[in-house]
């Protein structure tokens, strides 16, 4: 590991990334945030969907069915911000060669893959009583089962190889590719008839939600995004100190040897 | 140039190739990835008859009728996008959502006297959502008909129900 860094760290633009790319500041700083993350996330989370499933008005043709969107939504926000990260994180491993990228790549990958998996889930259980149809091969929903693909392709891809480097590799340029597949999902519904709904929210127009309606999504998808980020966090973590360990016990290993 | 500029240049080119090559296939491919077909453009681009497609549109208000037929439910009624309208014959029940004014999905074909067999309803519903109190206090204060299409927007719903109470 901190060979990889000493080969990487060039002077120039290179310097302030790899600040960040040192494990030890990586885990001081993520050891420090992360409790509070995680707190901030349960409690957000509790706050949002006991607003939402118990207080916040049903929907006035859906009735109570609609409350499901307070999973929904979220789940299908991270999925979406989940695969950017992971595309964020591949470019960061192919052009700076940045180690702690490639490490959190790996950890992104099937922590997103469950979010994409409850998004189905959940659309799924949404749509059988409301459009009557588990399932429909529109260009949403085909969009993002095209991303749970991804995902799973990625978290296959990195696994497996014998270097790890040539995994990281391979699993950057398979996300990168992949990536086209966001603005599809995105504008699905928009470019095609499709029999998901468009959007709610957008960044443009005002909400065509009732505020009453609205406002406890808020709570759910800051709680879920935290939820996100502190497993991603803790799996990093995890995977910097699974590093370290190895790579005391090879130089163990080689001092025996030698003794 | 570095090697890292040269390797941020080819993720570049790259992309931009990618980004294009799927651009240009799923324009292609558009109408077959449209979930369903309009009855506007049923008009111009017309299936034969037998063949299968999905229809969508919104349920005219005021063209629902229900009968039962062997002691099945059977309904038929008229898809519109506007401009245009099919009447749609159906056997089965129909989805919760469905009413005037609330956009279907139809699987079926079309018959030989120009009305459409459908095996399939699905409701769509749009993407507004509303208590039960918004959405009367705008029907009795005239400015939404369910019936008629999509209610007006969010951003006038509180103050016209402020106004509906208050007065």
């Amino acid at each position: 590991m901190d060979a990889n860094i000493a080969a990487a760290s060039t002077p120039g633009s290179g310097r302030n990334l790899h600040r960040f790319a040192n494990p030890g500041q990586f885990l001081r700083l993520s050891g420090a945030v992360l409790p509070w993350v995680s707190i901030a996330a349960i409690v957000l989370t509790v706050i949002g969907l006991v607003w939402g499933l118990a207080f916040a008005p049903a929907d006035w043709q859906q009735g109570d069915s609609s409350r499901i969107m307070y999973l929904h939504v979220p789940s299908a926000m991270l999925a979406y911000m989940g695969y950017a990260s992971l595309a964020l994180c591949s470019v960061l491993s192919l052009v700076w060669r940045h180690p702690l990228a490639d490490l959190a790549a790996v950890e992104i990958g099937p922590v997103g893959a469950g979010a994409t998996a409850l998004c189905l889930a959940t659309g799924s259980l949404w749509g059988k009583p409301m459009w009557g149809a588990w399932w429909v091969w529109d260009a949403r929903l085909t969009s993002v089962l095209v991303l749970f693909f991804l995902y799973l392709g990625h978290v296959a891809l990195v696994r497996a190889f014998d270097d790890p480097q040539r995994g990281y590799r391979a699993g950057a340029i398979l996300a990168l590719v992949g990536v086209v597949d966001l603005p599809i999902i995105k504008y699905s519904v928009d470019w095609w008839n499709t029999l998901h709904q468009g959007s709610s929210i957008t960044l443009t127009g005002a909400p065509t939600m009732y505020a009453g309606i609205l406002y406890p999504l808020i709570p759910c998808t800051l709680g879920l995004v935290l939820g996100f980020s502190a497993i991603v966090l803790a799996r990093t973590r995890a995977a910097v100190m699974e590093r370290r360990i190895r790579g005391l016990l090879q130089a163990r290993a080689r001092n025996e040897a030698a003794a | 140039m570095t090697r890292k500029k040269r390797r941020l240049m080819v993720l570049l080119v790259c992309g931009i190739g990618v980004g294009s090559a799927a651009g240009l296939s799923l324009w292609a491919l558009s109408s077959d990835v449209a979930f369903f077909t309009s009855p506007s453009q049923l008009a111009h681009d017309h299936p034969g008859p037998g063949r299968s497609f999905r229809l969508g549109g919104l349920v005219e208000a005021g063209s629902v009728q229900r009968s039962s037929e062997g002691g099945k439910p059977r309904a038929s009624f008229r898809v519109t996008d506007g401009s245009a309208a099919i009447t749609v014959h159906y056997t089965g029940m129909l989805p919760d959502l469905f009413r005037e004014g609330q956009g279907v999905v139809t699987l079926g074909n079309l018959a030989e006297d120009g009305t459409f067999a459908a095996q399939e309803v699905l409701a769509k519903h749009d993407e507004t959502y509303m208590p039960k109190e918004v959405a009367e206090a705008l029907k009795k204060s005239g400015h939404w008909n369910p019936e008629q299409g999509a209610p007006p927007p969010a951003s006038t719903w509180n103050t016209l129900t402020v106004k509906q109470t208050g007065g």
